[in-house]
């Protein structure tokens, strides 16, 4: 670039001769370059921009064009994403103690129809109505006819269904696939189970929710992807479980009972191996609870755990045991029984005539009403009232069913002294047979307070003593002496040493009062006697036993010959082997003088 | 020089972008293979659930005790009972061993009729 001199000599030379000023010629020329140089700079700068804007305006133009890719593309998962960590179920299995199933997942399909695009509207129906034999043609077809979009036909399908409806060729009935939940064992601990049905539904998937028992008490555990896949493990055994179902079954039969109800459960832990309720149902096709009705007859009822009966004579133990520990009373002490014990406008009696009095561990053995309340009169009221609460008469059982908190213990609304005396032999308490089992275990096992869990334990917790390991023991040799020589029998299964108490309860009347010929008959038992692994609580409502002259309804003839049944064949399934027992001391008599 | 260095830097920009796009084929050709053995994983884990059900269902006690009574005269299966626990007193000892014949001399003997 060629530099313009601010003062060209001749220029200047000129302006001199003219006699003007040069510097004017300086300023000019001055001025003109620095014009020159402002051009310049802002040609520049614009350029500049130029370049910034476009770089700007291009870089927004990427940003909003893969903001307008991210919009309107199809969601898809990070393929690089690191594998594992796939959900492998919907909904977790449920497994007994051993790892065997009781409730799966079964991949199936749901069937729904769009009138819209349906072509033969009156064969779909008529062939639909063929294939599916609870379903109505007329209605099938007012509703393909009708205003409708959308409409559900079948939510479950088995796979030959589904074929038979594809063979139909209608373009607007349309399959979706669904998870199912499956019982394979059928009805087998179908109110432990409960059952499950489908939450919020769409076409192509529907949440499955669990509406009873462990399903739902469990539904949030069952649900939750972070478990992945791991299976919720059960206390229950199968094999178990199956033995005492049929031997109840068997029972309930034989002794015309309308229903009953059984719970083994290890004495230590608190584990439910078996808790059977029957009737019973099939969790793989649970009816909607009956409309009307006493519930307490429908099947779905949990008679074990929902069912509150006045448990009767088991209770005495309770009553016995409690005087033993505080010791006021030993095994041998005499207690007057002459009958019948008269209090206010009440009167109470023994079954039969025990004789004026009896020692106490005949007063269980026997199963005296009057005896029992003796002893309950030198316990008083306070302290029955706290030891039936450590062993949990009070309160629903915290057994993991959404039943259970339901179950309350009717307590007698003011417990006066004549409550006090009939709940110490088990009238004027109703409790579940769960309470009782839980009750017998916490006393025979040695002392030491457990909870029922439907789940399996691992580890044994020590909870809470409740009596001491002595005054257990004593418990436990009177409940053995009552199968060995007194009212339950029938109980006695060899090698298993049987311990247990018979309990008779006459049904309340819902017009008041009491059935004379309706009983609830309940044996609760401990095996074996001197190493207690096990409790077993067996409850037949309204059994009668007719082999006799008379029909006869008394624990002794009903309940202990299904519980002894139960023992004889579950015991070896446990891994129980018979101990060899000592000959009973039949013929060896105390002197008493 | 600079010739050389040219010609250098060329190669291995073309070097780098021949790996960078093998690379990248590798990639797409393991992501395939990921998913689809995903994919399988997936059918297969869902063919096992069927299968674990079956199972269960072939396996239920109901079943197993109604086959039981069906072929009763062949299996001659009963309920375990208490009788069938032993002792292991009970067991017998496996029985002694015959001696091996080490002299032949030891075999000889007179064979008399029994009184």
């Amino acid at each position: 670039m060629t530099r313009t001199p601010l003062r060209p000599l001749a220029r200047v030379l000129d302006a001199r001769a003219r006699g003007e000023n040069p510097d004017a010629i300086e300023r000019e020329n001055l001025r003109l370059r620095h014009e020159d140089m402002r051009d310049r700079d802002r040609q520049r700068a614009e350029g500049r921009l130029l370049v910034v804007g476009v770089f700007f305006f291009c870089a927004f133009m990427l940003v909003g064009a893969r903001m307008g890719t991210l919009a309107s593309s199809e969601v898809e998962e990070p393929r690089a994403a690191a594998g594992g960590a796939s959900i492998i179920a919907q909904r977790a299995d449920i497994t007994d103690r051993n790892g065997r199933i009781l409730a799966t997942n079964l991949t199936t399909h749901s069937l729904y129809a769009q009138p819209p695009i349906m072509i033969d509207k009156e064969r779909a129906a008529r062939k639909l109505a063929l294939i599916f034999p609870d379903l109505d043609e007329t209605k099938l077809l007012e509703q393909f006819t009708g205003k409708r979009k959308f409409l559900w036909i079948k939510r479950k399908l088995s796979p030959e269904q589904k074929q038979a409806v594809h063979d139909i060729g209608d373009p607007g009935l349309l399959f979706g696939p669904r998870e199912m939940r499956l019982y394979p064992n059928g009805k087998l601990a179908s109110h432990v189970l409960g059952g499950a049905s489908f939450g919020r539904e769409g076409v192509h998937s529907a949440e499955v929710i669990g509406i009873a028992g462990v399903e739902r008490a469990f539904d949030a555990f069952l649900r939750n992807p972070e478990n992945g896949g791991r299976p919720l493990r059960l206390s229950l055994d199968l094999s178990v479980q199956s033995v005492v179902e049929q031997v109840l079954d068997g029972g309930m039969k034989l002794l015309n009972a309308k229903g009953a109800a059984a719970i083994l459960m290890d004495a230590h832990t608190g584990e439910i191996i078996s808790l059977a309720s029957l009737p019973d149902f099939d969790p793989n096709d649970r009816q909607p609870p009956p409309a009307a009705g006493n519930p307490a007859d429908s099947p779905l009822f949990n008679r074990a755990v929902q069912g509150v009966y006045e448990l009767g004579s088991t209770f005495k133990i309770f009553t016995v045991a409690q005087a033993i520990e505080t010791g006021m009373v030993n095994a041998a002490t005499i207690i007057d029984t002459k009958g019948p014990l008269r209090w206010g406008r009440f009167r109470i009696r023994d079954f039969r005539n025990y004789g004026p009095e009896l020692s106490v561990e005949d007063v269980i053995v026997k199963s005296s009403n009057i005896g029992t309340a003796r002893i309950a009169q030198m316990i008083g009221i306070e302290r029955q009232q706290e030891f039936l609460k450590s062993l949990g008469f009070f309160d629903p059982t915290p057994v993991e069913l959404v039943e259970a908190p339901g179950a309350r213990p009717l307590l007698p609304p003011k417990w006066s002294e004549i409550s006090m005396m009939t709940i110490s032999y088990g009238h004027g308490l109703s409790a579940s047979p769960l309470h009782l089992a839980t009750g017998y275990a916490s006393l025979l096992n040695g002392g030491v307070k457990v909870t029922p869990t439907l789940v399996k334990r691992e580890g044994v917790e020590m909870g809470d003593p409740v009596v001491s390991p002595r005054t257990s023991a004593i418990a436990r040799d009177m409940l053995r002496k009552a199968v060995t020589d007194g009212t339950a029998t029938f109980g006695d299964v060899h090698g298993y040493a049987v311990a247990g108490k018979t309990g008779t309860a006459d049904k309340p009347n819902p017009q008041g009062g009491y059935y004379d010929d309706k009983v609830i008959a309940t044996f609760a038992s401990v095996f074996p006697a001197d190493d207690p692994k096990y409790v077993l609580v067996v409850t037949l409502d309204e059994p009668v036993e007719t082999s006799g002259e008379e029909p006869r309804r008394t624990a002794g003839w009903t309940a202990v010959p299904v519980a002894a049944e139960v023992i004889r064949r579950v015991a070896p399934l446990m891994g129980l082997a018979p101990s060899i027992e000592q000959g009973s001391l039949v013929g060896v008599s105390l002197t008493a003088n | 020089m600079r010739s050389i260095f040219f010609i250098v830097t060329a190669l291995l920009v073309m070097g780098m972008a021949f790996w960078a796009y093998r690379q990248n084929y590798e990639t797409q050709a393991s992501l395939r293979e990921a998913e689809a053995l995903r994919a399988e994983i997936s059918s297969l884990r869902e063919a096992q659930s069927v299968l674990r059900a079956e199972w269960a269902y072939l396996n239920r006690p109901d079943r197993l005790r109604e086959l039981a009574d069906l072929n009763f005269e062949r299996l001659g299966l009963l309920p375990l009972s208490p009788e069938q626990f032993g002792q292991a007193d009970q067991v017998a000892y496996p029985p002694d061993p015959i001696p091996l014949l080490s002299n032949a001399i030891d075999t000889i003997g007179t064979l008399e009729p029994q009184p």
